[in-house]
């Protein structure tokens, strides 16, 4: 069967916010630029971000650049690398400013400069006291985000290939990136797309766990394909958990709610968060909130048949208040847990919300992989940015607003490195033979097979096992029987079957597909999370316990490395942390508190 | 409905922006969506083309319809 091939200078995959960034500069350069993607580019899950994007423009009070990197560093328990966190936060201004030119609506003071607010763990003076750095477009910073992105493409002739899956990447036999291989929804059929410079914004995989914030889009399909072409993907034990989604159904409940006077309780209505942070109670950070709420569980003070979610109570708050300052809760609480909130209280569980790791990059957004003892050498061809990469500014635990600044800088920085590249005059390197045909053997694998493993319940039992093995508190044995655990369920993700074996809009394919990307997601992180034997950030150990020797059970000696998981021997490497900023001296090591 | 637009649908249901979505139109195209007739489908194939924070909008209450072709459905929606 010939495969029909086309050719552009770039390909992007994905059109979320780091997709759309890095396309204008490829665009405007002038160069031939397609974007791929699995929906309508503003479906895409930037939409739902709402609390805004860090920048130290300073509006409404002194503000700069090294605080915000210093909070940077500390929010990522040092294990950010100081290089690209320098790098990020002295661009924030200028992408920020850009963004307003593309026409994006942010909120404006009354001198009509672009209005900002307080964040958590956003502080001014080298982490003194809060300060007002977020930047939004009211509730829908996201959503603004993309729709001026998406015009500014549109004019500068950026081709779109909406409800396109990509499969796998096209390596050539020196490793270069030479394309994707993509499916079109609509027809079913599978092409080439031959290009200069690959760029992947695929976004997040927080799909891999049962209860999840992110939308059902969030498959990790980008670190599915890099594993699959041998690149090895970059501190996948580190998620970031919220404390409350609504079990079941994961839907996020804004920390607002406990901000309003929300108590946690457990099966016997205790509020238990007093035991726990006496002082801060319900309104302590979002890790220890999450991992009380764990240990409620463990212990069989959950509720409900299966004791495992708490209650979030605002029983006692005046109705009038809660219409009022918490807009949407009661039609959440009513729409997925069947509860009004007014009346009786909200079923929570901690819930994965982002993923710090991903495919390996440099700050310039080149992919970078280890050969020859350099963990560090750059992938020819090979970009990426936003939340499937890991550059790495969020290190062990990302703070809030900057993953929309993460996707602004690092997508635009990924496209001007294309362009310098390209610039540099590299024609197309010649298809290797065989491009098509790892994907076109998956397809007609799963097309094909008899008496093999159901879609729906292979990912559930992913997702079971990881909730259950690698949530938000985390211990020894458990960690190793889920090895053994995603081990086997990864046997079944390889013999996926499915009914339906029609070509045009066949979604059961499509989901099959998403599915062999989620089991290399899933099992890179529990196996790098079995093997990190430290606490660190969002990965919180049991066994590593906060001791004098080890404060907050964080082991700078032994672990203050990344994690490089080779999926293909399923073998786990690390590389030091750069510790050494472009231009400031050093952030030294310091205990994590606030 | 034919397979093919029956499917983009689906796909345009089970793939959303927004997680609220997400769980609200899958639910009810497999619980609600075969109980209607053909031009309340179509009706909601046009609530699906929306933009997400508009159709969340819409079933939360926060705004309405006075499309009569539109409202039953929401009104479904919003009780599924
Ligand atoms: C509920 C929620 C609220 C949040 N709020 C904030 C906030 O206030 N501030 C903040 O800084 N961060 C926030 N975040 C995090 C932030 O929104 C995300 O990290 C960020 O939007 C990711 O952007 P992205 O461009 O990397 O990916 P996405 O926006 O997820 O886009 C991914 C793109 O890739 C495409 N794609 C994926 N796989 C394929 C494939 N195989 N073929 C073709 N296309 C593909 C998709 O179609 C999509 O276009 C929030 C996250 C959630 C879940």
């Amino acid at each position: 069967m010939s495969i029909p091939v086309l050719k552009f200078d770039a390909v992007i995959v994905g059109a979320g916010g780091a997709g759309l960034r890095s396309a204008i500069q490829l665009s405007e350069a002038g160069l031939k630029t397609a974007v791929l993607s699995k929906v309508f580019p503003t479906r895409s899950h930037t939409v739902a971000a709402q609390g805004g994007v860090a920048a130290s423009l300073g509006n409404s009070e002194e503000d700069h650049w090294h605080w915000h990197m210093y909070d940077t560093v500390k929010g990522s328990d040092w294990l950010g690398d100081q290089d690209a966190i320098e790098f990020m936060v002295r661009k924030a201004n200028e992408c920020v400013v850009e963004l307003e030119h593309y026409g994006m609506p942010f909120d404006r003071t009354d001198n009509g400069k672009i209005y900002q607010r307080p964040f958590g763990g956003h502080m001014s003076n080298f982490g003194e006291k809060p300060v007002r750095r977020s930047c939004a477009a009211a509730d829908r910073t996201g959503h603004a985000m993309l729709h001026a992105m998406y015009q500014r493409n549109v004019k500068a002739n950026t081709q779109f290939f909406v409800e396109w899956m990509a499969l796998d990447l096209i390596r050539d036999e020196a490793g270069h990136v030479v394309g994707v291989t993509a499916m079109e929804m609509e027809t079913g059929q599978v092409v080439i797309f031959h290009t200069r410079a690959t760029i992947f914004a695929t976004g997040g995989a927080g799909r891999i766990f049962y209860s999840s914030t992110n939308a059902f889009i969030n498959t990790g399909d980008g670190l599915g394909m890099a594993a699959r072409a041998g690149i090895p993907l970059e501190d996948m034990e580190f998620w970031q958990f919220h404390p409350t989604g609504v079990a079941g159904a994961g839907v996020l409940i804004t920390e607002g709610v406990r901000g309003e006077g929300g108590i946690l309780r457990n099966s016997s209505k205790e509020r238990f968060m007093e035991r726990y942070a006496p002082n801060a109670k319900d309104l302590a950070s979002r890790d220890v909130v999450s991992r009380a709420m764990t240990t409620e569980i463990n212990e069989g003070r959950g509720c409900g048949v299966n004791k495992d979610y708490v209650l979030l109570d605002i029983t006692h708050l005046d109705p009038n208040t809660i219409m009022k300052r918490l807009p949407g809760i009661r039609e959440i609480g009513l729409q997925f847990a069947g509860v009004d909130c007014i009346k009786e209280p909200l079923p929570v569980v901690p819930t994965c919300h982002y993923q710090m790791g991903g495919i390996p990059t440099h700050y310039s957004g080149r992919v970078v992989t280890p050969q020859n003892g350099d963990p560090n050498t750059i992938v020819p061809g090979f970009y990426a940015a936003g939340e499937c990469a890991c550059a790495s500014v969020h290190g062990a635990n990302r703070l809030g607003t900057n993953s929309l600044l993460d996707l602004l800088v690092f997508g635009k920085s990924a496209g001007d490195s294309a362009v310098e590249d390209l610039k540099a005059g590299k024609a197309h390197r010649e298809l290797p033979k065989d491009a098509a045909e790892k994907s076109l053997a998956r397809i007609s694998a799963i097309d094909n097979r008899k008496g093999g493993a159901n879609v729906h319940e292979t990912r559930l039992a992913m997702q079971r096992t990881m909730q259950n093995h690698a949530g938000v508190f985390r211990f020894g044995d458990l960690l190793k029987s889920g090895v053994d655990k995603i081990l086997e369920v990864e046997k079944a993700a390889r013999q996926l079957e499915i009914k339906d074996k029609s070509m045009a809009w066949n979604t059961a394919r499509t989901e099959a597909l998403e599915m062999e990307n989620l089991i290399e997601v899933a099992k890179a992180t529990m196996l790098s999370a079995e093997a990190r034997k430290e606490s660190r950030g969002a990965h919180v150990r049991d066994d590593a316990p906060d001791t004098p020797e080890f404060p907050n059970g964080r082991n700078d000696k032994e672990w203050l490395k990344h994690t490089l998981f080779n999926p293909v021997d399923n073998t786990i490497s690390y590389k030091p942390v750069n510790m050494q900023p472009l231009t400031v001296e050093t952030i030294a090591l310091k205990t994590r508190s606030y | 409905m034919e397979r093919p637009d029956y499917e983009r649908l689906r796909w345009r249901c089970i793939r959303r922006a927004l997680l609220e979505l997400d769980i609200t139109l899958t639910r009810f195209l497999d619980d609600g969506f075969d109980k209607l007739n053909e031009a309340q489908q179509q009706a909601f194939v046009e609530l699906a083309d929306m933009e997400d924070y508009d159709l969340w909008d819409l079933l939360t209450g926060k705004e309405e319809t006075d499309d009569p072709r539109l409202a039953p459905i929401v009104a479904m929606l919003r009780k599924s």
